[in-house]
């Protein structure tokens, strides 16, 4: 024992504790290998291993869909627990704490910008805000986000994510359903595309009103996006689910999507719709000669 | 391996023996320019001879023809941009009918086509270009966006016609066909249809019920296929070549009797042997009647197509 090992080494190997704590690395949960966290950032949080698509948050979201220079809208304040429920806990407490978890008034974000120069609105919702369960705040949010896109011209492009509607809000939060399609018919009239894209998950009363309806449907790989939960209808029906059952990939294939994308792909994607949908004329290439064809 | 047709057996066996005197003059050093040049001539008298009086049947299977250009195929030559949608929200996407958003030229345009495959799998993939319900209600989807967002409709059809199946009667085949020409009727934009190889009755008029009509030079467009026709009419399906005589299938015929509006000449000996000079010849003439459509608005443009079909038929005589 001397003094390098009794003194120094603990040291060094205390600083290098601190610089390399636990949360730096991310077990990706989908082939548990692990991922420098910083690597995962820069891909947009999908595992670079595999493909695994995480969930990020609404202003993430916002963020890599949005130039620099988005803002981020007002919303109106809806009622707060209109029915004022409580199961186990009160609404109000649940509604408080999710709020002080992250950061929101609910679980869904609207902002303004442009998407590679196109102007956009962007409404983004919170799955880790209740589950991102739609009641009247949400309800606000997308009737707030129709009413910006057709003052400003633009497009509406949604991201849900959320388990369906709010249970604690009622047959309140199930009239969101009819209000949400009004917001897709309001930019729809004003000849405006609906974009919608499918995030993991997307299920119940979300997917069953303003989220079928976009003028385009996208989902990211791999999401689940459904009607009834997988355990609901296991139950219901007693047969075993098949594979990859609710999945993107699964919707594609029964005509629910126009297109599953890559979260990296999205950005230019969405460039490219906008820009085939909304730019009728740019500069065209030259048309190829005609090629003598001896009996043309 | 090119494939030949049992008509282009004499140009196939002259074609060989080019190729062996092309050997010859690797190999051996020889000379055999001028013998080679002779052959050349001769094949392609032998082919504008052959091709000039292609009888209905042999127009048939040139249309038929495995090398031909398809509907991707013409889409990846003449679309840029090309972003394929999918689905009829309701039960399934159908492959055999391909969709999306494209420029041609510059100018956004929705485009449709009625996809057979070029090899084993993707015409199994693609149901041999025989679409179901649900291929037909992309379709009509995809011609409602289209209206929503004032983009012009091209649709490239080759197909045999719709899929006769238990399962595509189940859901409806013939009201899903119904309401795609309804909606090619109803479209507020431009809409040019090509028939680029076999235009199989209701299958291909519901992506063609377009403004502009063409056909390529040795495409057929009918109400059933000869084989079809013959084992119904004839109860012999081996009177195919008679049948399709009797059906006047050809573009020729198709535009003499005005239901077409123009017919896209295909390169000496068939769109098989020069598939991109053929595919630049479509551009083109896809170009020349689009352009025109492109400054008339939505209601003129209905109008005038529902004036047109409804004269179809009325005064031909072939």
């Amino acid at each position: 024992m001397n003094w390098i090992s009794d003194w120094a080494l603990p040291k060094i190997q205390g600083l290098f504790r601190r610089e390399v704590p636990e949360n730096l690395w991310h077990k990706c949960s989908s082939c548990e290998q692990m991922v420098f966290h910083k690597d995962l950032e820069r891909n947009l949080h999908v595992c670079p291993h595999c493909g695994f698509h995480n969930r990020i948050g609404a202003e993430a979201r916002i963020d890599i869909t949005l130039d620099e220079g988005w803002q981020k809208i007002e919303l109106p304040k809806a009622p707060a627990d209109p029915l004022r429920f409580r199961d186990q806990r009160k609404y109000g407490d649940r509604l408080r704490e999710a709020q002080l978890k992250t950061g929101m008034d609910d679980a869904i974000m609207v902002a303004h910008g442009a998407i590679e120069g196109r102007a956009a609105v962007v409404a983004a919702f919170e799955f880790s805000f209740q589950g991102g369960s739609m009641g009247a705040g949400v309800g606000e949010g997308l009737v707030a986000a129709a009413r910006l896109a057709v003052l400003q011209d633009a497009p509406l492009i949604v991201f849900p994510a959320s388990g369906g509607a709010r249970m604690q809000e009622g047959a309140v939060s199930l009239m969101q359903m009819p209000r949400s399609v009004i917001a897709t018919r309001m930019v729809k009239e004003a000849g405006l595309p609906v974009i919608i894209v499918l995030l993991d998950p997307t299920t119940g009363g979300v997917t069953a009103s303003f989220a079928m309806l976009g003028d385009i449907q996208i989902a990211e790989p791999g999401a689940l996006i459904g009607f009834a939960g997988a355990r609901v209808i296991e139950q219901t029906v007693r047969e075993k689910l098949p594979e990859g059952f609710q999945r993107a990939e699964y919707l594609l294939e029964h005509g629910i999507l126009d297109m599953v994308v890559h979260r990296q792909e999205m950005k230019p994607t969405l460039a490219r719709l906008l820009s085939l949908l909304r730019e009728p004329q740019i500069l065209a290439e030259p048309a190829p000669l005609a090629l003598a064809s001896p009996n043309a | 391996m090119r494939h030949f047709l049992e008509f282009e057996k004499p140009i196939a066996e002259l074609e060989e023996k080019i190729d062996e005197l092309r050997r010859a003059t690797d190999v051996d050093g020889l000379d055999l320019a001028d013998e080679v040049g002779r052959l050349q001539e001769k094949v392609e008298k032998l082919l504008a001879g052959t091709y000039a009086k292609l009888t209905p049947w042999q127009k048939a299977q040139v249309a038929r023809h495995p090398d031909r250009p398809k509907a991707l195929a013409t889409i990846q030559a003449l679309i840029q941009d090309f972003t394929p949608l999918a689905g009829d929200r309701a039960f399934a996407d159908d492959h055999a009918i391909v969709g999306g958003l494209g420029r041609f030229r510059g100018r956004a345009v929705m485009v449709l086509g009625t996809e057979k495959g070029t090899d084993t799998e993707s015409r199994v993939e693609r149901n041999f270009g025989m679409a179901r319900p649900e291929g037909y209600r992309k379709a009509r989807r995809l011609m409602e966006l289209a209206g929503r967002f004032n983009l012009p409709i091209l649709s490239f059809v080759d197909t045999a016609g719709a899929f006769p199946g238990i399962d595509a009667e189940a859901r409806g085949q013939a009201e899903a066909i119904a309401r795609a020409i309804e909606a090619g009727l109803e479209a507020p934009v431009p809409f040019v249809a090509t028939i680029i190889g076999e235009g199989g009755s209701g299958g291909a008029i519901a992506l063609a019920a377009a403004d502009r009509v063409l056909m390529l030079e040795h495409a057929i467009y009918s109400v059933i296929s000869p084989e079809g026709c013959a084992s119904i009419l004839w109860r012999d399906a081996a009177m195919a070549p008679t049948a399709a005589e009797a059906l006047r299938l050809t573009a020729e015929d198709l535009k003499r009797l005005q239901l077409i509006d123009a017919v896209v000449a295909e390169p000496l000996g068939g769109a098989h042997r020069d598939p991109a000079a053929a595919l630049v010849a479509v551009g083109h003439a896809v170009w020349a009647a689009l352009t025109p459509l492109l400054d008339q608005d939505g209601a003129t443009l209905k109008a005038k197509r529902r004036e047109k079909f409804l004269e179809m038929g009325r005064n031909a005589i072939v």
